[in-house]
Parts: C-alpha cells; structure tokens; sequence
C-alpha cells in the first residue's frame, strides 16, 4: 500500500497533462469519499465518540446529519417531489441552468465593466485614486444587504426578474477583473511605454497593442475567480427574488427541509460546485485557445523553465 | 558630416523627487553631426540615460532648447525620425520576431505586404532571416538585442539613440555586435548616439566621445576619436586605440578628482 503510494506522483507525472488532471480529480474524490463513509462508520461504531474515550465526535454520524453517499447519489435520481415524475438531478440541472443564465450575463458585464474601470484608471490617475476607495468598498458590504435593493430597483425599472439576478451576481464579478487587469495593462516595462512613444503611436495603439496583449495572461486568473465569484452572487440574488425556480431557491427550500431529507440539500450542493466547475472549465479552455503556454500563468516546472530558459 | 543634426543649447533637467529636486543635468550644449555616431561615457547617475532621452523626447527639458535639424525634439519623434534601442530588448513576448520588427510599420500605417518585405530585410541585415517565426524567448540575449536594432531601424530613422544597448551582453558577444553596429551605420548613414559606461566601447564605435561629470550632469570634454575607418577587429589591438582608450580613461579620472 505504502509502495504504491509513493509511485503513484512518477505514474502520473508521464501521463498526457488531461488525462493526469482527470486521475487525480477522481483518486481525491475516492479518498473524500472513504473519509465521510469511515468517519460515519466510526461514529456508528463507537456510539458518537472517539474510540476509547468518552470525548464527542464533532459531527453527529446518523444518517439526517451525514446521509451514506450512496443515499445521496440516489437521491439524485428519485423525484424530487412526492407524486412527481422529475428526478431530483434534471430539476436541480434546470434550476441549475436558470441561475447559469443570471450568473453568465452577470459575469459577461462585470468583467466587461471591471475591464472598462482598469482602462479607465491606467489613462485618469484622479479617477484611480478618487473610484478605487469604493471600489474596494463595494466588496466589503454584505452582498445579502445589497441583493433586495437591486431586486426592488429592478423590478421598479421593469428589468426581468433573471436580470436583477445578473446585476447583483456582476458585483461580485467586476472586482476581480477591474484589480488584475489593472495589474495586467500596467505590467509592460516602462522602457516598451517609451518605445510606442518613438513610434508616436496613439494612447489606443498603446491599448491594443502593448497594454491588453501584456494583460492578458493576469486577467485569465481574474475571469475564473469571477466565473466562481458570478455563480454565487446568482444563488444569492435569487433569495430575495422570491423566484420559483432557480438554484438559490432549490438550495433555500432544500435547506429548510434538511433534518427531514438531508440528501436533496446535498444534491443540490453538489450540482452547484459542478456549476462553478463547468464554469471556470470554459474559461480555462479560452485561455488555452488565447494565450500560448509560455505565457500562462502555471505552476509547471517544465514550462517555466521552458519560459525562463530563453531569456539568458 | 559637419552639419548639425541635433542640438543641444544649455539644457537642464531637473526631477521633483519626494522631499526635494534632483539636478540631472546642468547647462549641457553640444552639436551632434549628421552620420556620426557620438557616444556619452560617464559615472553612473550622471544623466546620459536622461540626457539620451531628451533628445528622444521621451523627457521634456526643464529649461534649455533641443532642435533636431531646424525642428523641436517633440516634433522629430512625431516624425518618426528616432529608432530607439535600451539596454533590454523589450520584445513583446506574444509576437514572433518578424511581427515584433513589424510593430512600428503597424502603428505608421504600412500594407502589410510591404511591412513583411522590410522586416525581412531588416532581420537580414542584423543576419537573422532565419529565425523571423520564432519567439523571442527562443532566442539568445545577444539575437534579442539584434532584434530590438532591427525593430528600431526598420522606418528608417535618421536618428538611433542606444542606451547601453550591450550593456547585459558577454564580452564576446559585445564585441561581435559592436562591429555589426559599425556595419549597419555604414550602410544606412544613420546618425546614432550611444549611451554606455564602457571606456573601450566608447573608443572602439565613436567619432567623438562626450565626457559627463557626475551629477548635476555636465559635458566636461568632447574627444575625437581619430582612429582610421572603417574600424575593424584589429582596431582594438592598434596602437592609436590604446591612446583613445587611454584619452577617455583621463579625462573621466580628471572629473573623479575633481570632485
């Protein structure tokens, strides 16, 4: 057992990049697994205490606090409601799909509008240093207090109710971008700056030529916090929306009914993680598409060695 | 040869730093002729960095007139007539070389046939046609330097301002690219000063060689480098390069004891 635990990094380390990813992801997801069943086997064992003491577990083991994943799992695929003909996962996936609409276009205008800001800050240092302040701000107030205003403001204004939604989830998701691409547009070297001045290029040749190629491999990271930052701030707006459908409101009811049925409540966590995942997962496939692997930002040895290597 | 390309009347440079001023330069005059190349030596933090960028208009002189053929120095750069070469490369690292030398044909507005063309023969004269689809990362120091000359003379600037160009190169490599520089001046009658804090550099590539005291930054001396043309590898092992480098190495310890 222990051999084959300290083979496994160099098994994995020839393996194709994709496939390694995918080996990975799964031997954690069964070792997570082992840990929540063991754990719950041992607090049925030992009466909800550590073994041979009399010291409490922290988590109750019984199966409404820590339902057997296999009950989970099949929950998943039972109706959702008594009577109904819609397993849990296809109701949980079309709510889930609802909210990705709010979450996408929140994510669409908030970098688009967190980009803007950076541009806008790289060129006026009055609006840099009199917008930061509440910029930075912005993401200190509770998104709960904010949510109901925009919801009612919204509503006034006669937006669709999905939009309000995609308003509040872009709060969250311009700030990220508007930081990183600043950082990013102005990360050329101060001699490239002088050298578009020779050349009498224009403040937006400047932009698109030598600002937001060199911002590109720092925004990458931004968009995927703030395609993560997007989904949660759509499951938070849709509390207040008193929506009928969405994942905010599957997560709110399943939530309520939890010492009953504990299993939907973590269905419904699961489908939202795999959400967020398919989410971040577009955007580094974007990011593979856009910028060369030399460039990305990474944690591969080899690429960076590969990246440094040339430069001596 | 005796024309002035560019000039310099008193020209005094100071920056406001936190807690005070920074005198750079103190009442600097000097003619620079047309197709000669110049070479400023001095200690560090003496302003040749900053004086090379007033001629470029990249600064803006506190008091004191720059002229560049009849013209202000911000109008000569927005006329193009600066190439531009730092001590750093500065290659975009997203465009391959032959897109990187083409980048300030783009910004004039060149087809993008002719813009291949003149890249192409710019990578030749700098002997790297072949590596013209490479990354700059796949490049040596000394090839990237290369580049960033062939970027700088592509839109044929009359003028080439070199701020320690082989600064970050090997002995060896220098004086390799030093010889190519010689070569490319010959073939384009480009006008070129040449920042650097090497005395034998300084000997080696000028017609004249300007002395600068420390700071605030002055042109204590201007020496003629009488050395036959054109200079080749054997330059250096001439007597009379000897008596240059000896020249040069004089009047900057003269400033030293001043001081």
């Amino acid at each position: 057992m222990v051999e084959s635990v300290r083979t496994a990094p160099g098994r994995l380390r020839r393996m194709p990049a994709r496939v390694r990813t995918i080996v990975s992801f799964t031997l954690i997801l069964m070792v997570l697994a082992v840990l929540w069943e063991s754990y719950k086997w041992l607090g049925q064992t030992t009466g909800g205490v550590w073994p041979g003491t009399d010291i409490g577990l922290p988590v109750r083991t019984n199966n409404r606090a820590m339902p057997h994943l296999w009950d989970i799992v099949a929950a998943l695929f039972r109706p959702a409601r008594r009577g109904g003909d819609e397993v849990l996962l296809i109701t949980l996936l079309r709510a889930g799909l609802f909210t990705l609409r709010s979450a996408f276009t929140g994510f669409v205008f908030g970098s688009a509008f967190g980009f803007f800001l950076a541009i806008w800050f790289t060129r006026s240092s009055l609006a840099e240093r009199g917008l930061m302040p509440y910029v930075v701000a912005s993401q200190t107030v509770p998104l709960i207090a904010i949510a109901p205003m925009v919801v009612i403001w919204g509503g006034q204004a006669g937006l669709p109710t999905w939009l309000s939604v995609a308003v509040i989830s872009s709060y969250l998701s311009f700030f990220p971008v508007a930081i990183n691409a600043l950082r990013g547009l102005r990360s050329p070297p101060a001699t490239a700056t002088e050298l578009m001045k020779s050349y009498a290029a224009t403040p937006n040749e400047v932009l698109t030529k030598l600002q937001m190629p060199a911002a590109l491999p720092f925004l990458f990271p931004a968009l995927k916090i703030a395609a993560t930052a997007s989904v949660i701030g759509a499951i938070i707006g849709e509390l207040p929306a008193g929506l009928s459908v969405g994942l905010g409101r599957a997560l709110l009811s399943f939530a309520s009914s939890f010492s009953s049925a504990p299993e939907k409540l973590f269905g419904a966590v699961f489908v939202a993680a795999l959400l967020g995942l398919s989410f971040v997962g577009l955007v580094a496939l974007a990011e593979r598409r856009l910028i060369p692997a030399t460039r990305r930002v990474s944690h591969d040895p080899e690429i960076a060695a590969l990246a440094a290597g040339g430069t001596g | 040869m005796t024309e002035a390309a560019m000039t310099l009347g008193n020209v005094s440079m100071v920056f406001d730093a936190d807690g005070g001023s920074v005198h750079a330069l103190e009442g600097v005059s000097l003619d620079i002729r047309d197709g000669e190349l110049l070479s400023l030596i001095g200690p560090s933090g003496c302003g040749k960095s900053t004086l090379l960028r007033l001629l470029g208009d990249l600064l803006v002189a506190t008091s004191g007139s720059v002229t560049v053929r009849g013209k202000s120095a911000e109008q000569a750069r927005l006329d193009r007539d600066y190439g531009m070469v730092f001590q750093a490369a500065t290659l975009l690292e997203w465009r391959r070389v032959a897109a990187n030398v083409e980048l300030p044909l783009e910004i004039m507005g060149v087809e993008p046939a002719e813009r291949k063309r003149r890249a192409a023969e710019m990578l030749d004269l700098v002997g790297l046609g072949q590596f013209a689809e490479h990354y700059p990362w796949q490049l040596s120091g000394g090839m990237q330097q290369r580049v960033s000359i062939a970027r700088a003379l592509v839109f044929h600037p009359s003028i080439l301002l070199m701020d320690e160009p082989f600064g970050a190169l090997d002995e060896m490599t220098r004086e390799r690219m030093q010889m190519e520089l010689l070569g490319i001046q010959e073939k384009t009658g480009t006008t070129i000063v040449f920042v650097t804090h090497s005395i034998p550099e300084a000997a080696f590539l000028s017609d004249r060689v300007a002395v600068m005291s420390r700071r605030p930054g002055r042109i204590t001396e201007v020496i003629d480098i009488d050395l036959a043309q054109p200079r080749v590898f054997d330059t250096r092992e001439d007597p009379d390069f000897f008596a240059a480098v000896t020249q040069v190495r004089e009047s900057l310890r003269s400033i030293e004891e001043a001081t």
